[in-house]
C-alpha cells in the first residue's frame, strides 16, 4: 500500500496530495509525512531532537487538519524540519485522541535539501474517506 | 474551457449570469481576453460564482485575467460587501496577507551593475533570508512586536529601517488602521516574531532588473516616478506577512467555520467561511488581518533597508548617492474599507481582493501628492524568465471593477508537474546563458517557478489595459534574482 500520493491536476499554485492508511494511525503518519517531504527531503534530515503532542477533537477531519496545522506551526516557531513521526490515534467514548512524537532538527541550508516553506493546511477538498483497504484523505498545502 | 452562457459586456469583459448557479445573488464578470478567458479553468467560474453567493455582495463578483484556481476565491477574485448587511471572509484575502510588491528605482545602469551581478546578487541573498527556515536577523520582543502590529511600514522607518519618505510612497502609508494584537493568537506572534525581514518561499523573490528605452510606454509617468530607461536598474520583491498572517489565516477560518451557522450562513466551500462584518467575529478578523498587514508592510519596508545596504556595500556609495528611492508599495491579498457609488450613492464597502492589486485612478482622495496627478501605481510581476510590468490605475476601474486589477502572470501548470517537466539545476544555468543570475536556496522550489508554468504576462497587462482598468507605464527585464 502506498502510503502518500502526490496530485498533478489538482491544486495549480499549491500542493495536493492523497495520503492512504489502514488505521488512523497510519492514515495520520503518512499524512505528515507527506507535509515533511513537501518541506524538504527526509533523508537529508536527522532524527536528533523530538517533539511531542497530544490533540483531541470530536470530528476526524477536523483532528487531522489540527494536526498537520500543528506540524506547519512548529516549522515556523522552531526554524525546524521533520525526518520521522509515531502518531497513534485512539477513540475514548465520542472523542479522537491523537498522540504524536515528531522527530527532526533545526534548519541548516547547508545540511537539508530544502523545498517549499508551507504556508497553511487549507479546508481545500480536505476529506477522509473510507475505502477497501482502510482510508484516504485528500490535502492540499498553501505553499 | 468558458462556459455557453458567458457573454461578452464591453471589451475585455465577460459575465456570467445569476442564473449560472443557483444562490448567485449577483452575476460574475471575468476581466480576459478570449484567449485568456477561454484557457482559465473550471476552477475559477465554480469558484467566481460561490463568491456572489455571499450576503451583502454589491454590484458583481470578479475575476482578473491572471486568474486561477485558488481556495474559496478564485486567485485574481475580486467582491465588495455592503458593510451592515455583508460578510468578511479570510478566504477572500488568502493566508499570506498582505502578500505584495514592491518597486524601487536607483540611477545605476546594466553597464555598471552586469560585471557586479554575481556579486550583488550573493550579497542580497546573504541579507535577505530566504526559503524553508529564514531566520532574521532583526530581534524584536513581543511589546516591539505589538507596535509593529499596528504602526506597520512605519515602526520599521522610525527604528532606522528606512528614509522618512518611504512612508509617502506606499499604499496606504504602510499601514491599515485598526490593527488589534488582542485579537492576535499566541500561535501567530510565535510564528512570526523571528521573521521580520525574510523573504519566503514559492512564488516569492527579490529581482533585479533593467529599464530599456523601448519598454517605457508612458515616459510622463515614469518620468514623475523617477523611472527613465537607458538602461536604469530597479529592483522590485514580492513577499508578504510570512508565519505570522498564515496563522491568522488558520485561526480565523477554522473560527469561522464553527460560527457561521450561528448567523444562518452557508457557504458552498468551507474555505469561504465567513462571519457578518458587523458580528465580534467579523470585527476581530478585521482587527487581526490588520495586524497581518501591516507585519507585512513592516517586512517589506526592512527588506527595503537591506536591499539598500547591499547596493551601498557592493557599490561603495550610500543609498541616497545611489537614488534608491521607492516607486510604490502594493498589497494584493487584502480587504480594505473604500467608498463606492452603489445606485447613485456613495457607501463605504468591505473590498476583498484576493490576488488582485488596488487601482485608483488621478485625483483619488486616498493618493498621496505623487500619485495624485497619475493614479496609482500597479505593479504586476511575471515569471522570473520573462519580467514585469508597472502600470497606472484609471477612474474606469473606480466604476468597473472596485478599482481592482491584476497582480501577476497567474500559473497554468502545477508545480507538481512543473517539477516532472523542468530540472532546477538546469533552469538555473540556461537562465545565466540567457543573462539572468538566480540564487536560491530549493531547486525543487526553482523548477515550480519556471516561466512555462505561467501565462504569458503581455497577454495579461493587454488584457486589463482593453479592460480600461490599467495602463502600463514601464516594462522591466530580468538580470538578477534570490528566491526561497
Amino acid at each position: 500500500m502506498e502510503k502518500y500520493k502526490f496530485l498533478d491536476k489538482e491544486a495549480i499554485a499549491d500542493t495536493a496530495y492523497e495520503a492512504y492508511g489502514k488505521t488512523y494511525s497510519a492514515l495520520f503518519k503518512n499524512a505528515a509525512l507527506a507535509l515533511f517531504e513537501t518541506t524538504a527531503d527526509m533523508s537529508t534530515v536527522e532524527p536528533a531532537e523530538k517533539r511531542t503532542l497530544g490533540l483531541e477533537n470530536k470530528d476526524i477531519e477536523n483532528l487531522l487538519h489540527d494536526f498537520l496545522s500543528e506540524i506547519v506551526f512548529i516549522k515556523d516557531r522552531d526554524s525546524f524540519v521533520f525526518h520521522e513521526v509515531d502518531v497513534e490515534v485512539t477513540k475514548i467514548d465520542d472523542v479522537f485522541k491523537l498522540s504524536a512524537a515528531l522527530k527532526g532538527e533545526p534548519i541548516d541550508e547547508k545540511k537539508h535539501d530544502l523545498h517549499a516553506d508551507v504556508k497553511a493546511v487549507t479546508m481545500h477538498m480536505f476529506k477522509i474517506e473510507e475505502t477497501d483497504e482502510g482510508y484516504k484523505a485528500k490535502i492540499v498545502l498553501d505553499v | 474551457m468558458a462556459p455557453e452562457n458567458i457573454k461578452q459586456v464591453e471589451p475585455g469583459i465577460w459575465e456570467l449570469p445569476k442564473s449560472f448557479k443557483e444562490g448567485m445573488r449577483v452575476p460574475a464578470r471575468i476581466i480576459a481576453s478570449e484567449k485568456l478567458l477561454e484557457e482559465m479553468d473550471e476552477g475559477v467560474f465554480e469558484q467566481v460564482s460561490n463568491v456572489a453567493t455571499l450576503p451583502g455582495i454589491q454590484k458583481y463578483a470578479y475575476c482578473m485575467p491572471d486568474g486561477h484556481w485558488g481556495y474559496g476565491f478564485p486567485i485574481g477574485g475580486v467582491a465588495a460587501f455592503d458593510l451592515e448587511e455583508g460578510i468578511i471572509s479570510p478566504g477572500g484575502i488568502g493566508f499570506d496577507i498582505n502578500c505584495g510588491m514592491r518597486l524601487l528605482t536607483t540611477n545605476l545602469t546594466l553597464n555598471e551593475v552586469k560585471p557586479k551581478i554575481k556579486e550583488l546578487v550573493d550579497e542580497l541573498y546573504r541579507s535577505v533570508p530566504v526559503g524553508v527556515g529564514g531566520k532574521s536577523d532583526v530581534s524584536v520582543n513581543n511589546k516591539e512586536f505589538e507596535k509593529i502590529m499596528v504602526k506597520g511600514a512605519r515602526w520599521a522607518i522610525e527604528n532606522g529601517y528606512g528614509w522618512d519618505e518611504d512612508k509617502n510612497n506606499q499604499e496606504g502609508g504602510g499601514l491599515i488602521e485598526g490593527g488589534n494584537p488582542d485579537k492576535v493568537s499566541k500561535k501567530a506572534v510565535e510564528r512570526g516574531i523571528k521573521q521580520l525581514g525574510t523573504l519566503g518561499s514559492g512564488n516569492h523573490y527579490l529581482e533585479i532588473q533593467v529599464v530599456k528605452n523601448e519598454n517605457i510606454f508612458d515616459p510622463e509617468t515614469a518620468k514623475a516616478w523617477g523611472i527613465h530607461g537607458n538602461d536604469q536598474i530597479v529592483v522590485m520583491f514580492h513577499c508578504g506577512s510570512r508565519g505570522f498572517g498564515h496563522q491568522i489565516g488558520t485561526d480565523y477560518l477554522k473560527k469561522m467555520n464553527s460560527v457561521m451557522p450561528d448567523y444562518g450562513i452557508s457557504v458552498p466551500d468551507k474555505e469561504l467561511a465567513c462571519a457578518p462584518i458587523n458580528s465580534d467575529e467579523g470585527q476581530d478578523y478585521f482587527a487581526a488581518m490588520a495586524c497581518a498587514a501591516n507585519m507585512a508592510f513592516a517586512n517589506r519596508q526592512v527588506i527595503l533597508h537591506k536591499t539598500r545596504e547591499s547596493f551601498e556595500n557592493v557599490f561603495k556609495k550610500s543609498a541616497e548617492e545611489l537614488e534608491m528611492h521607492m516607486v510604490y508599495d502594493i498589497a494584493h491579498n487584502i480587504a480594505k474599507i473604500e467608498k463606492y457609488e452603489i445606485d447613485g450613492v456613495k457607501k463605504e464597502l468591505m473590498v476583498h481582493r484576493k490576488g488582485a492589486t488596488r487601482a485608483f485612478g488621478p485625483n483619488h482622495t486616498e493618493l498621496s501628492k505623487r500619485y495624485l496627478p497619475y493614479g496609482q501605481p500597479v505593479i504586476i510581476g511575471g515569471s522570473m524568465e520573462t519580467g514585469s510590468y508597472l502600470l497606472v490605475g484609471t477612474k474606469e476601474a473606480d466604476k468597473k471593477t472596485f478599482a481592482s486589477t491584476a497582480h501577476g502572470s497567474g500559473r497554468t501548470m502545477s508545480r507538481h508537474a512543473a517539477k516532472k517537466e523542468v530540472r532546477g539545476d538546469e533552469l538555473q544555468k540556461e537562465m545565466e546563458e540567457k543573462g539572468i543570475y538566480v540564487k536560491t536556496s530549493s531547486m525543487s522550489g526553482l523548477a515550480e517557478e519556471a516561466g512555462i508554468a505561467y501565462k504569458n504576462i503581455k497577454e495579461v497587462v493587454s488584457a486589463v489595459e482593453t479592460a480600461g482598468i490599467s495602463k502600463k507605464v514601464a516594462a522591466f527585464k530580468p538580470i538578477g534574482n534570490i528566491k526561497g
